[in-house]
């Protein structure tokens, strides 16, 4: 019975949606920030609001029947404060804005975290958010931070989802929202293979790395017989009982890697795209230093975490 | 949806808790006790398992509970339909509710059941303070509705919570108002008019000696009175309600004969009053002394007696002129033997008192009066408001063995004594006294203010009032019921100061009445007529409501659309000073530029030149200098164009 109901509404709305594109919730994809106001608002009465007034009238006829002006009074001043909360409704949303939305980074699959920023002249209580079938309540005083999690299927740019902001302040009877469809995508990184080979190395690229003396200062120690002397902190001697002796990091050598599509034949489109985040996640996590060339676009050697994301970003939009 | 289902928050449960036990509190005078404390008492116990046992109340205990409820409804009423049965059901259900309020859901249908009691309780007592306490009674539901939205600020103080509650009724009340004096009001209920106040004291159409003793301690305004002339002087302050002519050895009964002429009066001239009734649940309207005609749906009976064509359920106004100086009934006719009826075999020392006196004083009816009244303002009687009880008969035992009361045994006594004489007697009920509020003008009489006294037929006056008590307590005359009570004998909120002060309180009542509960249809009609409306029938007052509702709607849409333009300081400043310098004359063409402007008033007024040229680079200073103004700067630009003179130069 119930899930018979919900079809039909959902048909109903599905069909309210085709023919009346500018009422409902179609909202063509606009660009930030978004600003809510009386063009866009709606507002209807709560189950509990139909019923509230449904008491309201039991009441007015009662306080009629029995002629008592001070039951009519008070019946008048019920339903006027209920009509007021209709527009401290409207007000809740009224002048509130989305200014912004940042996204983290995931790859597919993954849920992604949007930072929604929200911010309105005056105190917005109790308003709420509805996004995936997810739904936040907060209040919004100057700036507020909303945090979502966004979940992601496949790699490329991935546009927001509809969100429905409503709110139901300050009584429940009366449930103002309105519809935001930001312009607004977010990149979604391809998702590694879990396992493979690793990447095979040109052999005259292949340099023999000499040990060498590490270059980061790591730490202070205390001296140990057979240090050099210039590796002596002074500076820092002066100010402690004993001397301390600047301790050199020494990485391990690591070669660069060129990671190549056009080296990847055997395999299909996803599988390439695959390893080869895998073989940048390596890379990134064990601090090599490495290329990418792709059909189109080559990304010369580097690291960080910023090289990452240009790679990872160029396979993400590969077609 | 899924909030719905979630657990209510402490707060909120509280919020809930208080609205419940508030609309149960504000019932609890019109509930047998036996039901209101128990109540009250389950809501304590259940707030305190749920707050310190984190304990639900048991599924299987709510059947029980709610048999047992009606059980005890119709055991109480006989039934549960009605106002009174139904009040006490509504009472308990909301008890019950509680029990089971777990969810936002539960809360916010308790909260709507809660108003509903709450408005309920209004159709007992509709007075001011009933009213205001009704208000005040909102705000918790009103809370406990905004405590159930999900992300709001909720505040550390309990007491805050009410703030945001009275705000909203406050914005309301304009809306209210307009609602209130628009609604059509239904010129006959759609259902039975309730029944309520049985119990309720009031002046009844029989009267037994001391059938007045609840009365004269209940002191609820009767009536108000207030005069188009002067007020009549306070002896003459009879309020007339019953004419009572059967005595059957025990109570004194009004016998309503509808299908006499009233009996004919000669009267001198009269005064016109307006009489506004509390409600009694009879037909009798009080009038003073003697009514020339009926108020309308209202007619005159053969003894002078106005009997409403239905029971005054509500507040009734009504106006009628009255004669004090009058000659009624100067023939009697037929009717005679009737004003001498006496039940056989009662009272016979008091029968043959009268009877010796008519031996006495022969033909002299007026020397037979004068002994009966002298009798009791020397034969040793006592006013009392609790006297000795009597016996099989009454009359003889007061007059000749306990020899105390009040104005019922004098009056039942007095008219006894005049039959047996064979003089036409009766006893009238109604009310004498009363207290004339200066400010308001108006005479309020109270309930305790109940009086019986005698009529007697006089050859050639007709009926004359003859008051009995006035021979033993001359004060209860003259200073009303209350200075007549010995000490001790009134019930301490009609002592003293404490009265006087309620007595001046009264005329808030008054306006309350007259404002608020006595609005009626006539009055609706009265207030649109300055506007140009004749015609008010239902469709018309719909029709202006809808109006008027939409009209508030809109003219909240309009404060909740405009939209206040965070406005720039700087603009502001440079503003207030072209408002200065056009009342000097110098005004800002359209498209001139700041410095262009200020420049030409430079030169237009050579006195302020140095100012207005410092002023103009502070402006442009603070306008195009910086990205951010300084607080500083900002406030010395505002304070330079504050001490801006603006004097007329004298050309």
């Amino acid at each position: 019975m119930h899930a018979a109901l919900r079809r039909l509404a959902q048909r109903a709305v599905a069909r309210a949606e085709r023919r009346l594109p500018a009422l409902t919730r179609l909202r063509r994809p606009e660009p930030l920030p978004i600003e809510l106001n009386r063009r866009r608002i709606y507002i209807l009465p709560t189950a509990f609001g139909f019923g509230f007034g449904a008491l309201l009238l039991v009441m007015l006829v009662g306080a009629l029947n029995y002629a008592n002006n001070a039951a009519l009074l008070l019946t008048c001043l019920l339903g006027a404060a209920a009509a007021a909360s209709m527009l401290l409704a409207f007000r809740t949303l009224d002048g509130l804005r989305l200014s912004d939305i940042r996204a983290d980074h995931a790859v597919a699959g993954e849920a992604l975290r949007l930072t929604l920023d929200f911010s309105a002249s005056r105190l917005r209580e109790a308003v709420r958010l509805d996004c995936m079938g997810e739904t936040r309540a907060f209040a919004v005083d100057g700036t507020t931070e909303l945090h979502l999690q966004l979940p992601t299927t496949r790699r490329g740019w991935q546009a927001l989802p509809r969100i429905r902001v409503w709110s139901t302040w300050p009584l429940g009877m009366f449930r103002a929202w309105s519809w935001l469809h930001p312009q607004q995508s977010v990149l979604v990184w391809p998702r590694p293979e879990q396992a493979g080979p690793p990447p095979v190395l040109p052999a005259d690229g292949q340099e023999r790395l000499r040990p060498q003396p590490g270059e980061e200062l790591a730490a202070l120690r205390d001296y140990r017989r057979g240090d050099a002397p210039r590796h002596i902190a002074w500076k820092a001697s002066a100010r402690h009982h004993d001397l301390l002796v600047k301790d050199f990091d020494r990485p391990e050598p690591r070669e660069t890697w060129s990671l190549d599509w056009h080296a990847l034949r055997s395999l299909d489109r996803e599988a390439r795209i695959a390893r080869l985040a895998r073989w940048l996640g390596e890379a990134e996590a064990q601090g090599r230093r490495y290329s990418l060339q792709l059909p189109g676009e080559r990304i010369e050697v580097g690291s960080g975490p910023v090289h990452y994301a240009r790679c990872m970003g160029a396979l993400a939009v590969l077609p | 949806m899924k909030a719905d289902a979630q657990p209510l928050d402490t707060r909120s449960f509280d919020l809930a808790a208080l609205a419940f036990a508030m609309a149960l509190v504000l019932q609890a005078p019109h509930l047998p006790w036996w039901l209101g404390a128990p109540l009250l008492l389950a809501i304590g116990l259940r707030w305190w398992l749920r707050r310190y046992q984190r304990t639900r109340v048991a599924a299987w205990l709510k059947l029980p509970l709610l048999a047992l409820l009606v059980l005890a409804v119709v055991a109480r009423y006989g039934n549960v339909f009605g106002l009174v049965p139904g009040t006490a059901l509504a009472a308990g259900l909301l008890v019950l509710k509680l029990l089971e309020t777990e969810t936002p859901r539960d809360a916010r249908v308790g909260m709507g059941f809660a108003c509903f009691t709450l408005m309920a309780a209004l159709l007992f007592d509709q007075s001011l303070v009933a009213t205001l306490a009704v208000a005040l009674g909102l705000l918790p539901p009103l809370a406990a509705l905004r405590s159930l939205e999900p992300g709001r600020r909720a505040p550390a103080a309990l007491w805050r919570e009410w703030l945001p509650g009275m705000g909203l009724l406050a914005v309301a009340l304009p809306l209210a108002v307009l609602a209130f004096l628009l609604v059509p009001r239904l010129s006959s209920p759609l259902w039975g008019a309730p029944n309520v106040d049985q119990q309720r004291s009031g002046l009844a159409d029989s009267m037994t000696p001391a059938g007045f003793t609840q009365l004269l301690v209940d002191d609820s305004p009767a009536l108000r009175v207030s005069f188009d002339g002067p007020p009549p002087p306070p002896g003459l302050r009879y309020f007339r309600a019953y004419v009572m002519s059967h005595y059957d050895g025990a109570s004194w009964t009004y016998r309503d004969v509808s299908n006499q002429p009233p009996a004919p009066i000669e009267a001198a001239g009269g005064i016109r009053y307006r009489i506004s009734l509390e409600p009694t649940r009879q037909r009798v309207l009080p009038t003073l002394d003697m009514p020339l005609a009926a108020p309308p749906g209202a007619s005159l009976r053969r003894d002078r007696v106005v009997i409403a064509d239905k029971p005054v359920d509500k507040l009734r106004d009504y106006t009628v002129s009255s004669a004090t100086a009058y000659r009624l009934e100067p023939q009697l006719g037929r009717h005679h033997a009737r004003w001498l009826q006496l039940p056989a075999g009662f009272n016979p020392r008091t029968l043959s008192l009268g009877q010796s006196w008519r031996r006495q004083y022969g033909n002299d009816d007026a020397a037979i009066v004068r002994a009966a009244l002298a009798l009791f303002h020397d034969g040793g009687f006592r006013y009392t408001l609790a006297p000795a009880p009597l016996g099989r008969n009454a009359m003889d035992d007061f007059l000749f063995d306990t020899r105390e009361g009040f104005c019922e045994h004098y009056a039942s006594a007095f008219t006894v004594l005049m039959r047996a004489a064979g003089i036409p007697a009766r006893v009238v009920t109604g009310y004498q006294g009363g207290y004339w509020n200066a400010i308001g003008h108006y005479l309020l009489v109270r309930n305790s203010d109940a009086h019986a006294w005698s009529e007697v037929w006089l050859a050639g006056k007709g009926w004359v009032r003859v008051d009995p008590t006035a021979a033993v307590r001359p004060q209860r005359i003259s200073l009303g019921a209350a200075a007549a009570a010995p000490g001790g004998q009134l019930p301490w909120y009609q002592v003293g100061w404490l009265q006087s002060l309620r007595n001046h309180w009264d005329i808030v009542n008054r306006w309350w009445n007259q404002g608020v509960n006595g609005f009626n249809a006539l009055r609706q009609r009265g207030l649109l007529r300055p506007f140009g409306i004749d015609r008010t029938d239902t469709s018309t007052l719909a029709l202006l409501l809808a109006a008027s509702c939409t009209l508030a709607m809109l003219i909240g849409l309009a404060w909740v659309w405009r939209r206040r333009e965070p406005e720039d300081a700087v603009r502001a400043a440079l503003r207030q000073l072209e408002r200065k310098l056009a009342r000097l004359g110098v005004v800002r063409q359209t498209g001139e530029g700041p410095r262009d402007y200020l420049q030409r008033a430079a030169a237009a007024l050579p006195a302020q030149r140095e100012r207005l040229l410092e002023l103009m680079h502070r402006y442009l200073e603070l306008r195009y200098g910086r990205a951010e103004p300084t607080p500083e700067s900002l406030r010395r630009l505002q304070r330079a164009i504050r001490d801006f003179p603006v004097r007329r130069v004298v050309k």
